[in-house]
């Protein structure tokens, strides 16, 4: 969100103050109305947009929409062009999209990342009623997803994508084949609750069953023992083979690699549960412990449950064909087609057009373009480039249509080089040893020295008694509780953060999290705002000349009258027409609108002498009709708080400051950081990515914050990869945590937080070591009785959920993350 | 008290059916949305009424 100041500025004319308006909000997206609103219905719209969503609604009767939630809507200050959606029409792309079709009706699936509410659901699957031919539509809320059937023969893909964004809710298409088969294949969670459920079934079943043992059988019923316990042994088949498949699966990969991970003690005690009850219940004519075995799987299978708990709609592993457009215009034959990214050849001639971005390195056919590279560097105002010239992909053309000869494939590119470096391919969780898995090591091997201590003791009593106290340690060693601890404190603080506003990838980031010492960070769009500088309007003007202003800037390719017409097209869409244009360089543009003339750029340019040597920033001076009206001044606009985090952050971290473009804001950065920070201006990709890696050889554990693909390289290198997003659905890098700008101020918090987390887990290690000692002293002795074991198991188990449960509660409380 | 024995046959096989109604109700896909369903049912598909509403 842009703030914007109205500067009064009173230059010639002495203009009478205007009261301080009240502040009015847009009745649709329920933005502040940064301009004059627009009247609807006696309801204020922020700009057109708003409004036209409004009125179509209210044609339709849907306005039960506004009747839900209030201020539903979404934001459509940026329209897209007309020809955004044209490449559905290619038959190729629009065959990838579609989930079936039998020539008659279409099924197709989108991604909305802009479902929020519930009048979004309601709009959505109304969708029949604003365009006949949608037979059907359905939202999962929770994937944010919508399915939609439709007649193709009367409506095309396209209208419908069109539809769709125009009323706010533009689907977010891509053609990376992985994210189709992730969305085709069946959420990963099932398996786990399918085995959850099966494993709580046969835990209260056995639980019920085994009651009369405890409560002790008279001497004639032992025909009902034998069968209460083969049937036990029945329900226990289930849990051990089914459930509890991924510990062994996962402990026998783990020994493989000559490696001991949690899942080898956990697989260890439920082998010697099933394998002790087992004989027990068919030679010895005892109950065995199985309530105590499905008891555990039933607990450990929660706690897995808890942590596997992600934010499916969030997408963290974006690579670089996200970022392309999906369709590019390729000249054949004198005429242009759209064709896949995927499909540019070396040698193709493409046509790119405004504000289009360059797939792939090419030479530059057409006279001169104006690049803007911002995406790659961070760096906003356009190059000028002259035929014959290599133009590097990742580049934004600006101003009138190019073509272009491709020199190399899109995955050769030099942005998308990057994806080939060894960091994309190295596997992150191999090499980080998880907390839990170090302490497991040791706690293996000092179960096995008591276990097989506990045989060798009791040997010479008798043979019996010592298998019965071996099995007894391994039993009663199972860390149950232990492997508690780690997902539910972890589960717990990433629920906690993502409602601050910090997104995670899984809950071991936080446990990276607590351990990072240096924090480096990428300046445009991560401590600076991404899209445009703060606008300031000095001086005052009546609407017609607001919109003559946007309408004339939108004729010059500078970046200055750009962004000023950004800013003014948050009000208008319509441009007046605009005659005698002139543009002078390095002075401003004229041009008549309605018979006045306008001129915008340098002092000298608008005044008639030179009265004022005002040069500070990015001003534009503007003149109506030869008399000097005011100034727009564009600064760079830092996040709020920045200093203020910075100082609490490099109070406590190293910190770095990494900026792919040129060092004009050293002097603003100077001020935020600490004198000693090392900043580094002019980084390409690369260069962020060595210096993560640099920092790593020295054995520091690195926190990188970026925005966008110039940082993915360091992002994906870095030890956390944290990426800052304004819309946190949308659009965000490769990365292992997203945060949403709008908590930026709270990063000391998060940080602090996940130190508190790694302490809690701690504090419920030393909890369940307790209960293992005093379970041990029991078996070491050969005293666990059934009974025993079937308290202890759950006692320990629960007590440690609701102690780490409390614990982060109480942290987060105290931090006010909630 | 060998009845209990077919009782509690019986009571397993019910809690049987049960587990077996989870499955099903998992695999059908009723887990994967679990805001939509609770919404959804309180919208009123009356055309009618909201064309009178806008109307006032």
């Amino acid at each position: 969100m842009q703030c914007i100041v109205l500067e009064f500025w009173n230059m010639q004319t002495t203009l009478p103050k205007k009261p301080v308006a009240e502040k009015t909000y847009c009745y649709h997206c329920g933005d502040e109305c940064l301009f004059e609103p627009i009247l609807v219905h006696e309801k204020n719209f922020c700009c057109e947009g708003c409004k036209t969503v409004y009125e179509l609604l209210q044609d339709n009767g849907l306005c039960d929409y506004y009747e839900l939630e209030k201020t539903p809507g979404l934001s459509l200050k940026q329209p897209k062009s007309s020809e955004a959606y044209e490449f559905l029409d290619e038959e190729v792309i629009s065959k990838k999209l579609i989930d079936f079709t039998d020539g008659k009706t279409t099924k197709v699936t989108f991604y909305i990342p802009a479902i929020h509410c519930s009048s979004c659901l309601w709009l959505l699957e109304n969708l029949p009623r604003l365009e006949s031919s949608v037979i059907s539509s359905r939202v999962n809320f929770v994937k944010k997803e919508l399915t939609i059937a439709f007649q193709q023969d009367n409506v095309s893909l396209r209208k419908i994508v069109e539809l769709l964004a125009s009323i706010g809710y533009a689907p977010l298409i891509t053609l990376e084949d992985e994210a189709k088969e992730q969305k085709k294949a069946s959420s990963p969670n099932r398996k786990l609750y399918a085995q959850l459920g099966v494993a709580g079934f046969c835990f209260g079943n056995t639980m019920l069953l085994s009651f009369p043992e405890y409560l002790g059988f008279d001497g004639d019923e032992d025909y009902l023992k034998q069968f209460v316990g083969y049937l036990n042994f029945l329900l226990a088949l289930p849990v051990v083979f089914y459930s509890a498949q991924d510990y062994f699966v996962s402990a026998f990969k783990s020994l493989r690699k000559k490696f001991v991970n949690i899942d080898v003690p956990i697989s260890l005690g439920i082998a010697a549960l099933f394998l002790r009850s087992t004989y027990e219940v068919f030679l010895g004519g005892e109950a065995g412990y199985f309530d105590s075995l499905a008891g555990l799987l039933f607990f450990l299978l929660i706690g897995k449950w808890f942590q596997s708990k992600s934010y499916d709609h969030l997408s963290f592993e974006r690579n670089y064909t996200s970022y392309f457009p999906l369709a590019v215009l390729k000249w054949v034959d004198r005429a242009t087609r759209n064709i896949p990214v995927s499909d540019i050849k070396k040698g193709d001639i493409l046509l790119i057009r405004n504000k289009e971005l360059i797939p792939a390195d090419g030479i530059l056919i057409s006279p001169s373009a104006s690049v803007d590279y911002s995406f790659v560097t961070g760096e906003s105002d356009p190059v000028k480039r002259t035929q014959n010239d290599l133009l590097y992909a990742g580049g934004r053309q600006q101003g009138a249509s190019i073509k272009v000869l491709i020199e190399k494939d899109v995955s050769q590119s030099y942005l998308t080089q990057l994806w080939n470096h060894s960091s994309f391919v190295k596997e992150n969780e191999e090499q980080y040893q998880q907390l839990i898995n170090v302490i497991a090591r040791y706690f293996t091997i000092a179960v096995m020295a008591l276990a097989t201590g506990a045989f060798i003791f009791w040997w010479q009593q008798s043979p019996t008694l010592a298998v019965n106290a071996f099995t007894a340690v391994l039993i009663v060693a199972c860390p149950c509780a232990l492997a508690l601890a780690t997902p539910f404190t972890l589960g717990n603080a990433m629920v906690m953060m993502g409602k601050a506003g910090l997104y995670l990838k899984n809950t071991h980031i936080i446990e990276k999290m607590a351990i990072i010492n240096r924090l480096v960070f990428d300046k445009t769009g991560t401590l600076t705002y991404a899209k445009d500088g703060e606008v300031m309007l000095g001086g005052r003007y009546s609407d017609d000349e607001l919109q003559a202003i946007f309408s004339v800037t939108g004729h010059s390719t500078h970046p200055l009258s750009r962004k000023l017409h950004e800013h003014l097209s948050q009000r208008f869409a319509q441009k007046l027409s605009v005659d005698n244009f002139k543009e002078i360089e390095n002075k401003g543009i004229e041009a008549a609108v309605n018979g006045k003339a306008y001129r915008i750029g340098s002092p000298s340019f608008c005044f008639e002498e030179a009265r004022v040597s005002i040069t500070e920033g990015n001003m534009v001076y503007l003149a109506i009709d030869g008399i000097t009206r005011g100034h727009f001044s564009i600064r760079t606009k830092t996040r709020g708080g920045l200093k203020q985090v910075i100082q609490k952050l490099a109070a406590s971290f190293k910190t770095t400051l990494l900026s792919g473009d040129r060092s004009t804001e050293q002097t603003l950065m100077k001020e935020v950081f600490p004198e000693e920070t090392p900043m580094y201006f002019n980084q390409t990709p690369e260069m962020k990515l060595e210096y993560v890696a640099t920092c790593q050889a020295s054995a520091e554990k690195v926190m990188m914050l970026g925005d966008g693909l110039n940082d993915a390289g360091a992002l994906q290198q870095a030890d956390v990869g944290m990426a800052i997003s304004e819309d946190v659905a949308s659009f965000s890098p490769a990365s292992d945590a997203i945060l949403d700008a709008k908590s930026f101020e709270r990063l000391p918090t998060f940080l602090l937080f996940a130190r508190r987390a790694r302490q809690i887990i701690f504090i419920c290690f030393g909890v369940s070591f307790a209960y293992n000692i005093v379970g041990l002293s029991f078996a070491m002795t050969g005293m666990l009785t059934p009974l025993l074991a079937a308290i202890l198991m759950p006692v320990s188990s629960i007590s440690i959920v609701a102690l780490s449960t409390v614990l982060v509660r109480l942290v987060a409380g105290r931090l006010k993350l909630t | 008290m060998e009845i209990i024995i077919l009782l509690i046959s019986i009571s397993v096989v019910v809690a049987i059916v049960f587990l077996i109604a989870f499955l099903w109700a998992m695999k059908s896909g009723q887990y994967e949305d679990t805001y939509g369903p609770s919404v959804r049912m309180l919208f009123d598909d009356n055309i009618k009424k909201d064309e009178n509403k806008t109307e006032k």
